[in-house]
């Protein structure tokens, strides 16, 4: 089936150009975004067979400097990001119909073409065969999702907006491509390889400031303190944070971290080196200091921002640690986290929609109104805390098997103390939720109607959708062995 | 065989139709000849790059005469991609025009327009056709003279003085590089440039030379706005008609990079830059170049000037690749003068069609223009991103092979410069996106829409190219590698 390859890419975009013939319909233009996210998951899909047997679906699309090909290849870390990516991105469709309807969002349109064009940027992200190619998807990410971050056009969003681009664009120039180009002139060449290309090609110093080159011009992991973009980011429409700013943009992020580790490095040059572990070192504090911060943030939406932050950093510091185990560890949560968080967006956004709340000393007893929202919410914290039966708890589990691995069992104790954080900071909202008194009706303005204990979910859309998300959350659970065998290869040389 | 004269007619074509321009005293007829002029170069051009693509370099002697007596034009795959860089900007500009030129310049100075116009054309052409040194003077003062012709036909008054200020500044380059030619001259007995390269070496050493080396680069770098000799390029920039800014930013500082290039390369070899500090003065001022004008260019209100800066700026990345002395350096510098002739002419056509609804080219004025011209804006942010060097876009490509050059030599400082000054131009750049884009149309201003189809289509061809020579870099990588090779190879 490697012939459906370049149809990842063409699929969305062409869904991106029937959106703008479709704009004057907006039933049929919904449509057209959930028939083309669905036909990109079954074309993803339709490649796993293939790449699970061991084949890597390859493509040149054509050479754009001399020795430098424009090129797709699906390897099994690529093809887990786009299964994850593609598939909810039908879920997250679903959500938005509702969501954008129901709180009357302006130029729609614009809103879903862009979103389109970003999932093609996105799969060209997780398919690119060497590093050129997943740089220019990168980019393309980048330049994509701008507009959907200052989708309000407010004073805000611009400001929010130049945070965004202004981090991720100048880490990618100023930092990544150098790197890129460092590397081409070292190697020779920027193909995905197993084992790294880098190996006997820089030498034993210079390899530690390469490795920070990528690290910090990959933006999008969220590296502190460069993390900043990632809570600006908050200022889009919720469909846009759960699904590219918990999923498909920081998850390019890490998953670029990784690819480079992985397929440039290679994880035997980079383990045990006094850059990586300085690197884990970095990863480790930001992954605890966010946690912190999120303790502190009463908006939900930015508690979640640097709830994600940390939870990209579970993955960078897997990477840094580089062992078989703890770069599959990386891998999987990719997957684990992307459910688990996006469960969470959507159930704040839903909470936006049905009550316009955004605090969380604002949701008292919302547990009674919304409950299968709510529910679902427990779900999300549960995976992103790393309980079982929740799939975060596995990912976790690979991440600690890998740190034992590597002999840094430091870094075991540093994520036992996160999941310690991350009930701190997630379970008082479900408290609240479900063991606190409804404020008095006056206070909470339209909900006087349905009285105590009267149920007011969000839209349907947005209930189909989180229940969807919360649901695929717990099933991963027992999928973590598929993505483990999945992933396998990545920790042979 | 009408094709072997070629090599002269691309630069004769357009400087005998100047003078008919001006009989024709009618505007509409002087554009229609021009453009098909223009156009006919853009042929030629397209023929002479592929002759010497084939069949390396070709030498024509004007009227036969002999080398050393007569004139030699030669054009070597260098030349021929000069060469066709002027014609296709140039062609392109003339479809542009009309609706353009007949909104800033009186009526009954169209035509002169026309004729200076293709004069300043020809007189370009003639510098990369020319193998003859002195007949480059010639060529330099045609193009300069109508040059300052057309930027004092802009509608505001100060165009006046910005075109008095590049005169002199201008004369002064002129002048500075007769007199290199002629100390040249005097030690060798020669004009032309294959001579003067077989003949040269032996005298290399002397005084005279060094002070000639000296005369030449300050003359050229005055012509190409070289740090700090580029005090007349922003004024002429911002005052001169919208067409004459966008055509002059896309060719004429590029060819005078050529003549440089020609200077250090062709007439003294690569061994110059081991006698001389030649490498760490220029190195030197691209940086500065590339900083600080990048970082002037973030405090301008008026878009022209603002593009005007970052051409100073760009011009130092351009600098840098030849201070380099390397085949990949010389390359980068090749590329960038194609990639960035792309670049800038999207921009400043862009700010034309600004100018043509709005009568202005300041931020503030161009507020909520997004909405109001879609596709304009849109080629302005595809252009935009060519500038700062985002993937798929020409300008990448020339970061890609400027940093890959500095790695190469392990100048680490050239790549972190670049880099900066990337940052500078995102900056720049985004504070006129953000006027355009997210802020409303100012209370009281004229009510716009899009500009007509026939400005459309030639800005969109030239913004388009961005991506095209951005993802498909034969044509540009391919000629410029071997315009590199041979400059250091067969120069020396």
């Amino acid at each position: 089936m490697e012939s459906l390859l370049p149809w990842t890419i063409v699929i969305p975009l062409i869904g991106a150009g029937l959106i703008i013939l479709a704009r004057h319909r907006p039933n049929l233009r919904e449509t057209v975004t959930l028939l083309t996210a669905a036909a990109l998951f079954l074309s993803v899909v339709s490649l796993t067979p293939a790449v699970l047997d061991g084949g890597r679906p390859s493509l040149v699309i054509w050479g754009i400097l001399p020795g430098l090909d424009l090129m797709l290849r699906v390897e099994p870390l690529g093809m887990l990001f786009g299964l994850v990516a593609s598939g909810l991105w039908i879920v997250n469709s679903l959500y938005s119909i509702g969501y954008m309807r129901g709180n009357k969002e302006q130029s729609q349109t614009r809103f879903y073409f862009f979103f389109a064009v970003s999932l093609a940027a996105a799969i060209g992200v997780a398919f690119a065969g060497n590093m050129l190619t997943l740089f220019m998807f990168y980019e393309i990410l980048t330049i994509c999702t701008y507009p959907l971050v200052t989708h309000s056009g407010t004073a805000e969003a611009v400001k929010s907006g130049r945070t965004y681009l202004g981090i991720l664009i100048s880490t990618s120039i100023g930092l990544l491509m150098v790197g890129i180009i460092w590397t081409w002139n070292a190697a020779g060449t920027l193909d995905f390889t197993p084992g790294g290309i880098l190996k006997g090609k820089v030498s034993d110093g210079l390899i530690g400031v390469l490795l920070f080159l990528y690290m910090y011009g990959i933006g999008k992991a969220a590296l502190m303190p460069i993390h900043r973009w990632l809570p600006a980011a908050m200022v889009a429409p919720t469909p846009v944070s759960a699904l590219l700013h918990a999923v498909a943009v920081v998850k390019a992020g890490v998953f670029t971290v990784l690819k480079v580790i992985i397929y440039i490095f290679g994880i035997e040059l980079v383990n045990g080196t006094a850059a990586s572990l300085l690197l884990a070192g970095i990863a480790a504090a930001t992954l605890l200091f966010a946690s912190v911060i999120a303790m502190q943030k009463d908006n939900l939406k930015a508690r979640l921002a640097y709830s994600t932050v940390s939870q990209l950093s579970y993955i960078i510091l897997g990477a840094a640690i580089a062992t078989g185990a703890s770069v599959i560890g990386g891998g999987m949560h990719i997957a684990m986290h992307a459910f688990g968080k996006i469960t969470l967006f959507f159930c704040a956004g839903a909470i936006y929609t049905a009550h316009h709340l955004t605090l969380v000393s604002e949701l008292n007893g919302i547990g009674r109104k919304m409950p299968v929202t709510m529910i679902a919410f427990v779900v999300g914290a549960l995976s992103i805390i790393g309980l079982p039966p929740m799939g975060g708890s596995l990912s976790k589990w690979h991440l600690m098997l890998g740190a034992a691995e590597g002999e840094q069992f430091i870094f075991i104790a540093v994520w036992m103390l996160s999941s310690i954080l991350s009930v701190a900071y997630l379970m008082p909202i479900v408290v609240r939720a479900f063991f606190r008194p409804l404020p008095t009706p006056q206070s909470v303005g339209v909900a006087a109607t349905g009285g105590e204990g009267g149920i007011e979910e969000a839209p349907l859309f947005c209930l189909i959708a989180i229940v969807i998300s919360a649901a695929g959350t717990f099933a991963l659970f027992f999928a973590a062995g598929d993505i483990g065998q999945l992933l396998a290869p990545l920790a042979k040389p | 065989m009408i094709a072997e004269h070629f090599p002269v007619l691309v630069v004769i074509l357009p400087l005998v139709t100047a003078p008919i321009c001006v009989m024709l005293r009618h505007g509409g007829r002087a554009w229609l000849l021009a453009t098909i002029v223009t156009w006919a170069s853009f042929a030629l051009a397209i023929a002479l790059l592929r002759q010497v693509m084939d069949t390396g370099a070709i030498s024509y002697l004007l009227g036969d005469w002999a080398a050393p007596w007569g004139i030699e034009y030669r054009i070597d795959q260098l030349s021929a991609f000069i060469i066709l860089i002027v014609t296709a900007i140039g062609s392109v500009m003339m479809v542009f025009a009309p609706k353009s030129v007949t909104a800033e310049i009186p009526g009954d100075r169209v035509y002169l327009f026309y004729t200076m116009y293709l004069l300043t054309f020809a007189g370009l052409l003639g510098m990369a056709a020319t193998g003859d040194a002195f007949n480059l003077f010639v060529f330099l003062e045609i193009s300069s003279l109508s040059t300052y012709v057309l930027i004092s036909l802009g509608k505001e008054r100060r165009a006046l003085t910005a075109a008095y200020r590049y005169l002199v500044l201008g004369t002064l380059g002129a002048t500075f590089y007769i007199i290199g030619v002629g100390m040249m001259y005097q030690m060798t007995g020669t004009l032309n440039m294959a001579d003067l390269a077989v003949r040269l070496p032996a005298v290399a050493e002397t005084k005279t030379i060094l002070v000639a080396v000296g005369f030449l680069t300050v003359g050229i770098g005055l012509k190409m706005g070289l740090f700090p000799l580029h005090l007349w390029l922003p004024n002429a920039y911002t005052y001169a008609p919208s067409v004459v800014t966008a055509f002059l930013a896309a060719t004429a500082t590029k060819v005078a990079v050529y003549v440089l290039l020609r200077i250090y390369y062709t007439f003294f070899g690569a061994g110059i830059f081991e006698g001389l500090p030649v490498s760490n003065l220029l190195l030197a001022l691209g940086i500065i170049a590339a900083l600080g004008m990048s970082a002037v260019a973030i405090f301008q209100d008026n878009a022209k000037r603002l593009l005007a800066y970052s051409s100073v700026a760009q011009l130092g990345y351009i600098v840098i690749g030849i201070s380099l002395v390397t085949a990949t350096g010389a390359m980068a510098s090749i590329l960038h003068l194609f990639n960035h002739a792309l670049i800038k002419g999207s921009l400043f056509l862009v700010l034309a069609c600004v100018f043509y609804r709005i009568g202005s080219t300041k931020v503030d004025d161009m507020a909520g223009l997004g909405k109001s011209m879609p596709f304009t804006m849109a080629a302005f942010v595809l252009a935009g991103f060519s500038l700062i060097g985002i993937p798929l876009t020409t300008g990448f490509i020339s970061k890609w092979f400027l940093i890959n050059a500095a790695l190469e030599k392990g100048w680490w400082i050239v790549a972190v410069v670049v880099v900066a000054a990337t940052l500078m131009a995102v900056i720049y750049f985004w504070k006129v996106i953000e006027a355009v884009y997210f802020r409303p149309r100012p209370d009281g201003a004229l009510v716009v829409t899009e500009v007509p189809a026939l400005m459309l289509v030639p800005l969109w061809v030239l913004a388009g190219a961005n991506i095209y020579f951005g993802t498909n870099t034969n044509l540009s990588v391919g000629t410029a590698r071997r315009a590199a090779e041979i400059l250091l190879g067969g120069g020396g």
